[in-house]
């Protein structure tokens, strides 16, 4: 991460500038030319005070003033004024445009990009990552934007300032271009010397942040385990961190922002000097002395734009780094043109399927099986086993590393885009709602009439409290489901598969939060539809409710068969599913063992 | 929350309380301020010796000129002095201030109870230690300073005005006042836009946030199109506001230049009269020419100052209002301390109700004697939860008490009730860091021996060797690169290290397969003997091992006693178990 305003961070911060340039040609030339038109406007204004002062002040003093020349005088200093004003205006509102334009640009491409990127990318990048480079990061990029240009402007200022004090005094000039320059160098010096610590102290900032979300995210175990003394010491030394960090920046920004501020005061003082010596040699006259000792008065504060600008470049080059990995990122995936149109139960097929986030330790190896259709499949097996897996494989929100997947004989990978989602419905293990209403929640959008979505509601029985709601279909559900139970939410989610009358339906553990009865009625209902259905499941109620099982250890198939021809053969599927059974039994054993002991032991003692 | 909406000042006051190191050495740092502002008025006063000096002179005394500038010069640098002086004592001092800000807030936070905790959503208390201490740590380096110079810089000018000539600094001051007034209003307005701004950036965030999160989903279901569309609705809807707020600040901003020159003209038109009778020099006119442009910086800025202030007001209210709120559940001043040993429990006629909510408990009371093995059941909402969190004084009962070996739970110091008594909760939590760290976070001392140790003793060697890096595994930001079911075995491993003497477990292996909790559930039993151990049930697996079954209905213990004894009678246990059976049974 640079740190530094070295040359590589000046030569990609101008980059980044010269692809927003590129971008917005007419926004930033108009910003530009206001700017210009203030630069010019600046210089202008101290010549109209010079030239006030030679015409009409000094006249007046010396006896009788013109008072043509007061009109005039006056007319100048308010004429420069509103272009002055005009000018700042136009820039101001241009350059923000032009940054806002940029940023809602690269949030927009970084967004369409998470949409389109697979699963498997989402897998390695953590949600605040992706949160924070489509909010800060795509805002860093293009910071430089605002005072840019300003600075362009200012550049325009200086050259203007250049020739007009050349044009006024050599010996003046001189003064001018050892104190204009040197400003420059100080701002140089100043901005290299800043932005690693304001680069350190943002750091620590997040880190503070960091430490905050996570204790209290963690509050209960915090609590539980009576550690807040340990937090508090742990967030102090951060917020001490941050704290020394601020205050070494404020030591730099403490020294330089003074020494800017006297550079230009100097300069005057010096244009003064060197002026009342030229005075009495007549080399140039007292209005001339006032403009350029004004002009400097002028330049003092603009002149800063240019170090605004290099402070503004790190961050820039960070942000739109960020950004662009986002947007270089491959592995968006192909679709192809075959289309999966039939309207009956889907037949699914896994051929040899492997699939690893590390490809060294392959979650899924070699998984083979088939789904007839209209058959009912549970997929069992234990924590960890690659079940999650497997089914983001048959809905295709990953491809597999070997191997394929088809439905009805097509590879998915062959399907147009959108054509698996109309066929097959996933239910993932966590549910997760729209800040949308009952019904945009299960229709997603799609076309589908309110009896259909009631009808899915039945059918995931969720119509009761759906019709309790105060707007019915039209109830918002609020941010991620808030104002619902977890039971709930499930079973809104399964509705929305349902919706779609999909011709394979998988539930990836989805009725976990519901109770057992009503579990029973769901899948009982789930039977009468015309689809294939594979539900990941734990509960025996539900594996009895399938037509065929499929045991799943270690990410090989282990046995596949119906639940009685398993539970005969296969050691491991029977261990997971009967394992309340036995231990029951094995309970009731060591109770008999336990009373027999006893028995003795007081028998020994009576005896 | 906030019981009272104090004044402006009542809470910059209370704020400097709260941070004492504001006060330190103040005086210095407001004397330092007014040379540094003192300093801007070096170049006037300079420009005027020059005119008046030399040039309305017939020959202009340039040695007098030399040394006035040399001097001016010397000052100069000396308020260059005074005014980094100023600004490292400033950054040090509010840093410092706001540092403790920030500690005192986060301790609060965590001594609120999980009640308080709750109804604050954690994001807002997250703000409430960093972005709302940013927004006073701006306030005082940049919007604080820049009114103290800025009245310094208008006040100093003013009087240097008025000893030049009062009517002229009238004039300017009848030029710039309507600014002034005008400031609050142009504030209002630019505040307003940045509200717009701020909400319309909340829903981007949300959006991108519900397309990240939702990934999946969207996923499944192809709505990647609408998904995208919604989100650019609302980028758009921001670029819109941001460039609307632009626009009021691009209006109103340049409108002081236009002003100045007004001002500018007037002087200039007014002095030159004045100059035929004498009452002002040449220099002082042409000096009130360079003052006029120390109004410019000051009102350009007012707006932006106004609306920082009243941000840093406003984030210092909602810290207050934080550790306003008092900590329902205190340690107590000279808390007992309990001896170490076998654990008994008492409830008495404990009842309680979720703030404006039903009672959620009703006349509960229940012994539970040293050394035994409890388990709660009862239907989702019938109050186990609740029994467990005033268990732990993560709650103070609303009626009666709670009492562990006799004593009240109100009465023991915090410390030694956490030592004594640990529950787990059903999400495993963990932290960013190793599995190491996270199973020692109880007991930070446990050598890697004792880790390894405990991990034997409740059976998950086998799944620790199963793990790449064993004890070092990065178990990822709250635990997320390891399943639900290993965040609960990491959280059991935790609690069980600390060495509680009564060991809680509220759902603690929910989203373990059933072979592995059956093997914990076992482990467990091994490793408690000796503790009382209450265990709040999903599976009703958990409670047939149980010594005794307390079992909840809306809020009242309806049934208790041994597994045999309750499935035999009819009742809520009998049913619970004829649910439970028909799901887990073929």
């Amino acid at each position: 991460m640079p740190t530094k305003v070295s040359s590589a961070v000046m030569r990609q911060g101008f980059k980044v500038i010269g692809h927003a340039i590129r971008a917005e040609p007419g926004i930033f030339a108009g910003a530009v030319f206001a700017s210009a038109v203030y630069g010019v406007m600046t210089v202008l204004a101290a010549w109209a005070l010079g030239w006030a002062t030679e015409h009409a002040v000094l006249p007046a003093f010396g006896g009788g003033a013109p008072s043509g020349a007061m009109a005039t005088a006056a007319l100048l200093i308010i004429g420069t004024a509103l272009f002055k004003a005009l000018g700042v205006m136009g820039r101001r509102i241009l350059a923000g445009i032009m940054q806002f334009r940029m940023q809602a640009r690269s949030r927009r491409a970084a967004t369409r990009q998470y949409l389109r990127l697979p699963l498997a990318w989402h897998h390695r990048h953590p949600t605040g990552q992706l949160l924070s480079i489509a909010s800060s990061d795509a805002e860093a990029a293009w910071g430089p934007l605002a005072p840019l240009p300003m600075a362009v402007g200012v550049i325009v200022m200086l050259v203007a300032a250049a020739v007009a004090i050349v044009i006024t005094d050599p010996v003046l000039a001189i003064v001018g271009f050892l104190i204009f320059p040197a400003i420059a160098l100080l701002n140089l010096v100043y901005q290299r010397q800043l932005s690693p610590l304001a680069t350190r102290a943002q750091e620590l900032r997040a880190s503070v942040s960091e430490v905050a979300h996570e204790s209290f995210d963690g509050a209960l175990v915090v609590k539980t385990l009576g550690r807040e003394d340990a937090e508090a010491a742990r967030f102090q030394a951060r917020a001490d961190d941050l704290r020394d960090a601020n205050i070494a920046v404020g030591r730099i920004r403490g020294l330089f922002d003074p020494l800017l501020e006297a550079l230009p005061t100097l300069g005057v003082l010096a244009v003064l000097l060197a002026g009342a010596y030229r005075l009495g040699s007549q080399d140039v006259t007292s209005g001339e002395l006032i403009q350029v000792a004004y002009l400097f008065t002028l330049l003092a504060f603009p002149i800063r734009a240019l170090g605004w600008v290099l402070a503004e470049l790190p961050r820039s080059v960070v942000g739109w780094t960020r950004v662009q990995e986002v947007l270089d990122a491959t592995g968006s995936m192909e679709y192809g043109t075959a289309g999966l149109t039939a309207d009956t139960p889907a037949r699914i097929r896994a051929d040899a399927v492997t699939y690893g986030y590390d490809p060294d330790a392959p979650v899924l190896r070699g998984v083979a099986f088939e789904a007839a259709p209209g058959r009912t499949i549970a997929l069992v097996g234990p924590t960890g086993a690659g079940k999650s897996t497997l089914i983001q494989l048959l809905a295709r929100l990953i491809d597999p590393d070997e191997g394929a997947v088809t439905v009805d004989g097509t590879d998915l990978r062959e399907v147009t885009r959108g054509g698996v989602a109309a066929s097959v419905s996933l239910v993932p293990q966590q549910t997760f709602l729209f800040d949308d209403t009952v019904r945009g929640n299960v229709t997603l959008g799609a076309d589908l009439p309110d009896e259909r979505v009631w009808a899915a509601l039945r059918l995931a029985q969720a119509d009761g409290f759906v019709s309790a709601l105060p707007d019915n279909l039209d109830t918002r559900v609020g941010e991620r489901g808030a104002t619902l139970s977890g039971g709930q939410r499930q079973r809104l989610a399964l509705a929305r598969a349902l919706a779609r009358e999909p011709r394979l339906l998988i539930l990836d553990d989805a009725t976990s939060s519901v109770d057992p009865q009503v579990e029973k009625r769901i899948l009982v209902g789930l039977r009468e539809q015309a689809s294939t259905v594979i539900v990941v499941a734990y509960r025996m109620a539900t594996i009895a409710l399938a037509d065929e099982v499929i045991y799943l250890e270690q990410g090989v198939v282990a046995d596949h068969g119906a639940h009685e021809q398993l539970l005969d053969r296969c050691d491991g599927y029977r261990n997971l599913v009967t394992a309340y059974e036995r231990e029951e039994a094995e309970r009731a054993a060591a109770a008999e063992l336990d009373d027999e002991l006893n028995g003795e032991l007081e028998g020994e003692v009576v005896a | 929350m906030q019981a009272l909406e104090r004044s402006a000042v009542e809470t910059v006051r209370q704020g400097f309380r709260l941070s004492p190191e504001f006060r330190r050495g103040l005086a210095g740092t407001l004397l330092l301020a007014v040379l540094a502002t003192a300093g801007k008025i070096i170049v006037p006063i300079a420009v005027q010796q020059v005119i008046d000096e030399g040039l309305t002179k017939a020959t202009p005394d340039l040695a007098f000129i030399r040394n006035a500038l040399l001097a001016c010069a010397a000052a100069v640098l000396l308020t260059a002095l005074a005014s980094y002086l100023m600004n490292v004592r400033l950054y040090r001092a509010t840093e410092s201030g706001l540092a403790t800000l920030r500690g005192k807030g986060f301790r609060h936070v965590h001594d609120l109870s999980v009640l308080t905790q709750n109804t604050e959503r954690r994001g807002a208390l997250v703000s409430r230690v960093t972005g709302d201490v940013d927004q006073i740590s701006t306030f005082m380096q940049w919007g604080g300073l820049m009114i103290i110079v800025a009245l310094g810089q208008l006040g100093i000018a003013t009087v240097l005005m008025a000893i030049y000539s009062w009517q002229l600094t009238l004039v300017v001051w009848g030029c710039f006042l309507p600014v002034v007034l005008a400031l609050p209003r142009f504030q209002r307005l630019v505040a307003r836009n940045y509200t717009v701004v701020r909400e319309r950036t909340g829903d981007v965030l949300a959006g991108v946030s519900e397309s990240v999160v939702g990934s999946a989903v969207i996923r499944a279901y192809g709505s990647e199109d609408r998904t995208s569309d919604r989100i650019d609705a609302a980028i758009n809807a921001q670029r819109k506001a941001q460039i609307r707020a632009q626009r009021v600040i691009g209006l109103t901003f340049p409108i002081t230049e236009l002003v100045a020159s007004i001002a500018l003209t007037g002087v200039l038109v007014l002095g030159v009269a004045l100059g035929a009778d004498k009452t002002i020099t040449a220099g002082e006119l042409i000096a009130f020419l360079f003052l006029i442009t120390l109004f410019i910086m000051p009102l350009q800025m007012g707006t932006e100052v106004l609306n920082d202030a009243q941000n840093a007001i406003a984030g210092w209210r909602r810290i207050l209002g934080v550790l306003d709120t008092p900590a329902d559940v205190a340690d107590p001043q000279d808390g007992a301390v309990l001896p170490r040993g076998p654990i008994s429990v008492a409830f008495e006629n404990v009842g309680f109700a979720y703030p404006d909510g039903p009672p959620v408990l009703r006349e509960v009371s229940a012994a539970i004697p040293p050394r035994s093995r409890v388990a709660v059941v009862g239907e989702t909402g019938s109050g186990k939860t609740t029994f467990a969190k005033l268990l732990t004084r993560l709650m103070d009962p609303a009626s009666g008490r709670v009492l562990i070996d006799g004593v009240d739970l109100r009465e023991i110091k915090f410390s030694s009730l956490r030592e004594r008594v640990v529950m787990v909760p059903q999400d495993g939590f963990l932290f960013d860091s190793t599995l190491a760290e996270n199973i020692r976070y109880g007991r930070p001392a446990a050598t890697d021996e004792e880790l390894a140790a405990a991990l034997d003793e409740l059976g998950l060697t086998e799944w620790l060797d199963g793990l790449p890096n064993g004890l070092r595994t990065p178990v990822g930001q709250r635990g997320e690169s390891m399943s639900a079911g290993e965040r609960q075995l990491v959280a059991l491993a935790r609690a069980y290290l600390a060495d509680p003497d009564l060991l809680l477990l509220d759902e603690a292996t929910s989203a373990v397969d059933p072979a592995t909790e059956v093997r914990l559930a076992r482990a467990l039993d091994g490793v408690t003997r000796g503790r009382t151990a209450i265990s709040i049930a999903h599976r009703l697996s958990t409670a047939e091992a149980a010594d005794e079954i307390i079992v909840f209905d809306h809020g009242r213990i309806v049934q208790r006693g041994p597994h045999a004894d309750l499935v035999r009678e009819p009742g809520v246990y009998a049913d619970l178990y004829a649910s439970w059976a028909t799901a887990t049974r073929s």
